[in-house]
C-alpha cells in the first residue's frame, strides 16, 4: 500500500478513490496511517463480515490464528461494478498501482 | 604451527544470516518482494564463501582451521536457506481460492465500515462523485 500512497496523485487525477480494507481496528489503522503517511482511508472490518462477503477471507492466517483478509484488489467503476480484479496466488505478490491505473486507462479508452 | 583463520567460513555464514534477516527490509519494495532475488543472491554469495572455506579446511587442514566449526556453520546455513525457501516458496502460496469473489461485470457488494478516524464510510460514499474505486484488501499491520 506504500506504493499506492506514492502514486496516489495519479489516482486522484483520474477521479479514482483508493481505500484499504482489513480486520485491523480503527485505532491501529489510525496509528499506522499516521506513521506511514497514508492519506487514503483504511476501513476496519474487525469481524471480517465484508471480507467474507467478498470471499477474500484467509482463515487462521493472522496472528494467533485469527481470520484475516487475503491480499486482493478490485477496481470498481462509478456504478460500483467490478471492472478489474486481482486475486493473487502468492501473498507476497500484490497488485502494483500501475496495474490498477493501467486497467483504468484501458477501460477509459474502450469507452467502458 | 598456528593454523590460519579461515575467514570465508565466518563471512559466508554471516552473509547467509544477513540474507535471512534482510527480508524484513527487502519486503518493503515490490521489486525485491515479488521474487526475493536479493535474499537469494546473498544466500548464493554466502554459500560460495562457505564452500571455499570448507575446501580450505578439508583440503589443507594443516594450514587452515575450520573442519569442525565450518561443518557446523554450513549445516546451520543449509537450515536457514531451507527455512527461508519453505516460507517464501510454499507458505506464501497457501492462499484460499476465493472462487466466490465478485467477478468482472458483477456489482460489488455494498458495505459500511469505520475508517481510521472511527467515521462510517459506505461504498456509496466512495462511489459518489468518483470515476472509480480501488478496493485494496490487505492482511494487516503485523
Amino acid at each position: 500500500m506504500r506504493s499506492f500512497q506514492q502514486r496516489l496523485p495519479e489516482f486522484e487525477a483520474r477521479g479514482i478513490r483508493v481505500v484499504g480494507i482489513s480486520v485491523e481496528p480503527p485505532a491501529t489503522n489510525q496509528r499506522q496511517s499516521q506513521k506511514l503517511g497514508y492519506t487514503f482511508p483504511l476501513l476496519s472490518d474487525p469481524n471480517a463480515k465484508v471480507i467474507r462477503r467478498y470471499d477474500v477471507l484467509h482463515p487462521g492466517a493472522g496472528p494467533k490464528s485469527a481470520d484475516i483478509a487475503r491480499p486482493a484488489e478490485f477496481l470498481l467503476d462509478s456504478n460500483g461494478v467490478v471492472r478489474w480484479v486481482n486475486l493473487t496466488e502468492n501473498i507476497a505478490v500484490r497488485a502494483r498501482p500501475e496495474q490498477v491505473l493501467g486497467a483504468f486507462n484501458e477501460l477509459q479508452s474502450v469507452g467502458q | 604451527m598456528k593454523r590460519r583463520w579461515n575467514w570465508p567460513i565466518w563471512v559466508g555464514f554471516a552473509v547467509v544470516v544477513a540474507g535471512l534477516f534482510s527480508y524484513g527490509f527487502f519486503v518493503r519494495f515490490p521489486t525485491t518482494r515479488d521474487f526475493p532475488w536479493a535474499n537469494l543472491l546473498l544466500f548464493g554469495i554466502g554459500a560460495a564463501l562457505l564452500i571455499v572455506g570448507l575446501f580450505r579446511a578439508f583440503g589443507r587442514p594443516q594450514v587452515y582451521r575450520g573442519k569442525v566449526f565450518g561443518s557446523i556453520f554450513t549445516a546451520i546455513a543449509v537450515l536457514v536457506v531451507a527455512f527461508f525457501s519453505y516460507g517464501i516458496f510454499y507458505v506464501v502460496r497457501q492462499v484460499p481460492a476465493s472462487s466466490g469473489a465478485p467477478r468482472v461485470g458483477q456489482k460489488a457488494p455494498d458495505f459500511i465500515l469505520l475508517d481510521q478516524n472511527g467515521k462510517p464510510v459506505g461504498l456509496g460514499d466512495l462511489l459518489s462523485g468518483s470515476r472509480g474505486v480501488a478496493l485494496i484488501f490487505y492482511r494487516g499491520f503485523w
